[in-house]
C-alpha cells in the first residue's frame, strides 16, 4: 500500500525531469512539453495530499491547474508559430538578438 | 503495486519523451505518460481528475501539439556534432541540466525523508463528483469565472499572435 | 469441473458478457457494411448487392475477404511505427468505448447464476466522462496516419478530420451536461434507470430524456455525426475532394480496420445516445428481462438515421462544416444547457 511519501517521491522525480528538459532540450516544444511535465507532477503531488488530509481541494486545484496548462500551452505554442515564421527555426539559441 | 506500474510508466515516458529527437514521437509518449499519471489519480480515488486529465491534456491540449508539430515539419535542431553525440552526453549546459537534475532528485528525497507526515492515507476518500461540483460553485465560484475569463484571454491570444501579418499596402 | 463453475460462475459470466460485446460489436460492423449498401440502394432506387448468398446477405464476408488477400503496402517515406500504430489505436478506442456502456437490465441466466449480473461491462460512477475520454483518444488515430503517411492528401484529410472532430466534441459534451443535469448521475446505468419512470403518469417506463430534451438529442446526434466523420460531414474523407483522405495510404487489413473504427464509433454513439436520451432498454409493457432486445431495436433505429442521412443529403464544405459546428452547434449546446439547468431549478424535474 503506497504511503504519501511514494507518491510524493514519484512527483518530485517526475518534476526534475521535466527541469531537466527545459534545461537540455534545444528545440523550443520540446522545452513546452517538459513544462508540461512539471505541470503534471505538481497536479500529482497536489491529489495526493488531497487524499491524505480527506479534503476536496486536491481535485480543486488540480481543475484550475489544467485550464492554467492548457491557456498556457495555446498561447506558448502560437507564440513558437509566430517564431518559427521569422527564423524558419525552432533552435532557443536561433532567437539570440536581445542578447547583450 | 499497481502504483508500481503506472509510476515506473511514467517515469519512463517521461525520460523518453526528453530523450526523443522526433517531436512527434516525444507528443506520443507524453500521452502515455499522462495516461500513467490518470491511472495514479484512480488509484488515489480522485475519478474526476483522472477522467479530466485524459480528456483535456491528452485529448485536447496534445492534439493542439501534435497540429504545431505536423504543420511546422521544422527539421531536426541539432548540429552535425550533435547528431553523433546524444543530448545527455555533450559538453556545456547539457551537463549542467543533468547534474541539475541528479542534485534536484537527492534534495527532494532527503528533504522528504526528514518530514513530519506520518504518511498514511485515511480509510474514507472525498471523492465524489458531487462534492467537487459544490464546492467548486459555492467556495470557489470566483476563481472558476477568473479562469473561463483567462481561457478567453487566452484564446484570443493565441489567435492574434498565429496570425499571418497584413500585406503592407495592401487592403486594410 | 461442476463445482469450479458453479463457484467462479460470476467471474465466468463476467468474461462472457465482454465475449458477447466483442462479438456482437463485430457483428453489428459486418451487418452495417451491408445495410448501408442496401439502404443506399433502395434510397436510389436499385436493389443493391444481391448475388452473394440469398438477397446479398454474404456481401460483408466477400468483402472482408477481398480486403484479406489484398497486398498490405507502405510507402517507403512513412515513418513504419506509426503507420501500422494508427489503425490499431482508432480500433482500440473504438471499441474501448463500449466498456461503460450497459445495454440491459440485471439477469440471472434463466436461474443458472446465484447473483443477478448486469448487462454491461463495468458500471463507472464517472461512466459518461469515460466515454467522452475515449472519444477523444479516437482523434489520434486519424491524425497519426494522415502524419505517417507523408503525403499531403492524407495530411490535409488527417488535420482537418481531427480538428472536426475536436470541435463537434464540444456540443458533444455540453449536450451531455444537460442529461447529467436531469438525471442526477454521472453513471450511464443510473441515467437509464432514471428514465424509467412513467410518463404522464399512465405511460409506464416512457420517461425518456427525449421529451424532455427534444433539442439537446438533435444536438448530441448530430454532434455525434460530425464524430464519426459520417456524411454530411465527411469532406475529410470525401473521395471526390481528397482522395480518401487520412486513409488514402492505406491497404488490406489496415484500410479494413479504419473502415472497421468508423463504424463501430458509429454503433457507439448509437448506443450512448439511446443510453442517455431514449430510454435505454426501457419500453413500455416490455419487461427488463428483454431489455435488451428494445436496446438492439432502439440502436438499429439510430443506426438507420445515419445511413438514411449519409444517402440523403449532400456533403458540406469543410469551412461550412467548421462554422456550423462552432457558431450555430456550440451556442444552441449551451443555451440548452442553461435552459435544463433553469427547468431544473423551478421545475424541479
Amino acid at each position: 500500500m503506497p504511503s504519501l511519501n511514494d507518491y510524493l517521491i514519484l512527483s518530485a522525480v517526475l518534476f526534475t525531469i521535466g527541469t531537466a528538459g527545459v534545461f537540455v532540450r534545444r528545440n523550443l516544444i520540446t522545452i513546452l512539453l517538459s513544462i508540461e511535465i512539471m505541470l503534471n507532477a505538481v497536479n500529482l503531488s497536489f491529489v495526493a495530499f488531497g487524499r491524505a488530509f480527506g479534503t476536496i481541494e486536491g481535485q480543486i486545484i488540480v481543475f484550475f491547474v489544467m485550464t492554467v496548462a492548457a491557456a498556457e500551452a495555446a498561447v506558448g505554442l502560437a507564440i513558437v508559430i509566430a517564431l518559427f515564421r521569422h527564423r524558419e527555426s525552432l533552435n532557443p539559441d536561433a532567437f539570440t538578438a536581445l542578447k547583450w | 503495486m499497481l502504483f508500481y506500474f503506472f509510476g515506473a510508466l511514467a517515469v519512463i515516458a517521461s525520460l523518453l519523451v526528453i530523450a526523443q529527437r522526433n517531436p512527434v514521437y516525444s507528443v506520443l509518449l507524453l500521452i502515455t505518460s499522462f495516461g500513467a499519471l490518470s491511472g495514479l489519480y484512480i488509484l488515489l480515488d480522485a475519478p474526476f481528475a483522472a477522467a479530466i486529465q485524459i480528456i483535456v491534456y491528452a485529448g485536447a491540449i496534445m492534439v493542439l501539439f501534435l497540429f504545431v508539430v505536423m504543420l511546422l515539419n521544422a527539421p531536426h535542431e541539432d548540429t552535425d556534432q550533435d547528431e553523433r553525440t546524444h543530448p545527455m552526453l555533450r559538453p556545456g549546459p547539457m551537463r549542467f541540466g543533468a547534474a541539475l537534475a541528479v542534485a534536484l532528485i537527492v534534495e527532494l528525497g532527503w528533504a522528504l525523508s526528514r518530514s513530519g507526515i506520518s504518511g498514511r492515507f485515511p480509510a474514507t476518500p472525498v471523492t465524489s463528483v458531487q462534492a467537487i461540483g459544490r464546492s467548486l460553485y459555492t467556495d470557489y465560484a470566483f476563481q472558476f469565472e477568473v479562469t473561463s475569463v483567462l481561457i478567453l484571454v487566452a484564446m484570443v491570444g493565441a489567435v492574434l499572435m498565429a496570425r499571418r501579418e497584413e500585406q503592407p499596402g495592401g487592403k486594410h | 469441473m461442476g463445482g469450479f463453475l458453479s463457484s467462479n460462475s460470476f467471474v465466468i459470466a463476467q468474461v462472457g458478457i465482454c465475449v458477447v460485446i466483442w462479438v456482437a460489436l463485430q457483428l453489428s460492423a459486418a451487418v452495417m457494411v451491408y445495410m448501408e449498401r442496401k439502404v443506399c440502394a433502395y434510397l436510389q432506387q436499385r436493389v443493391g448487392p444481391n448475388r452473394v448468398g440469398y438477397a446479398g446477405l454474404l456481401q460483408p464476408i466477400a468483402d472482408v475477404v477481398k480486403l484479406l488477400f489484398k497486398e498490405e503496402l507502405r510507402p517507403a517515406a512513412a515513418d513504419p511505427l506509426l503507420f501500422a500504430l494508427a489503425p490499431i489505436i482508432a480500433a482500440t478506442a473504438a471499441f474501448a468505448a463500449f466498456a461503460v456502456v450497459p445495454f440491459g437490465g440485471s439477469t440471472t441466466l434463466l436461474g443458472l447464476l446465484d447473483q443477478p449480473l448486469q448487462l454491461g461491462v463495468a458500471d463507472v460512477n464517472v461512466g459518461v466522462l469515460v466515454v467522452f475520454a475515449i472519444t477523444s483518444m479516437g482523434v489520434y488515430g486519424i491524425v497519426l496516419a494522415g502524419w505517417s503517411s507523408n503525403s499531403k492528401y492524407s495530411l490535409l484529410g488527417g488535420l482537418r478530420s481531427s480538428a472536426q472532430m475536436i470541435s463537434y466534441e464540444l456540443s458533444y459534451g455540453t449536450a451531455l451536461a444537460a442529461v447529467i443535469l436531469l438525471a442526477n448521475s454521472m453513471s450511464l446505468r443510473d441515467i437509464v434507470n432514471a428514465q424509467s419512470g412513467a410518463l404522464f403518469g399512465f405511460i409506464p417506463q416512457f420517461r425518456w430524456f427525449l421529451w424532455f430534451q427534444p433539442i439537446g438529442f438533435l444536438i448530441f446526434f448530430t454532434a455525434g455525426i460530425a464524430e464519426t466523420n459520417r456524411a454530411p460531414f465527411d469532406f475529410p474523407e470525401a473521395e471526390q475532394e481528397l482522395v480518401a483522405g487520412y486513409h488514402t495510404e492505406y491497404s488490406s487489413m489496415s484500410f479494413g480496420m479504419f473502415f472497421l473504427a468508423e463504424y463501430i464509433n458509429m454503433v457507439t454513439v448509437s448506443a450512448v445516445a439511446t443510453d442517455l436520451y431514449l430510454g435505454g432498454w426501457w419500453f413500455p409493457f416490455v419487461p427488463e428481462s428483454l431489455g435488451w432486445l428494445v436496446f438492439l431495436a432502439k440502436i438499429s433505429v439510430l443506426l438507420f438515421f445515419y445511413l438514411w442521412m449519409r444517402w440523403s443529403l449532400p456533403r458540406y464544405r469543410y469551412d461550412q462544416l467548421m462554422t456550423f459546428g462552432w457558431k450555430f452547434l456550440l451556442p444552441a449546446a449551451v443555451l440548452n444547457l442553461i435552459a435544463t439547468a433553469a427547468c431544473v431549478l423551478y421545475f424541479g424535474l
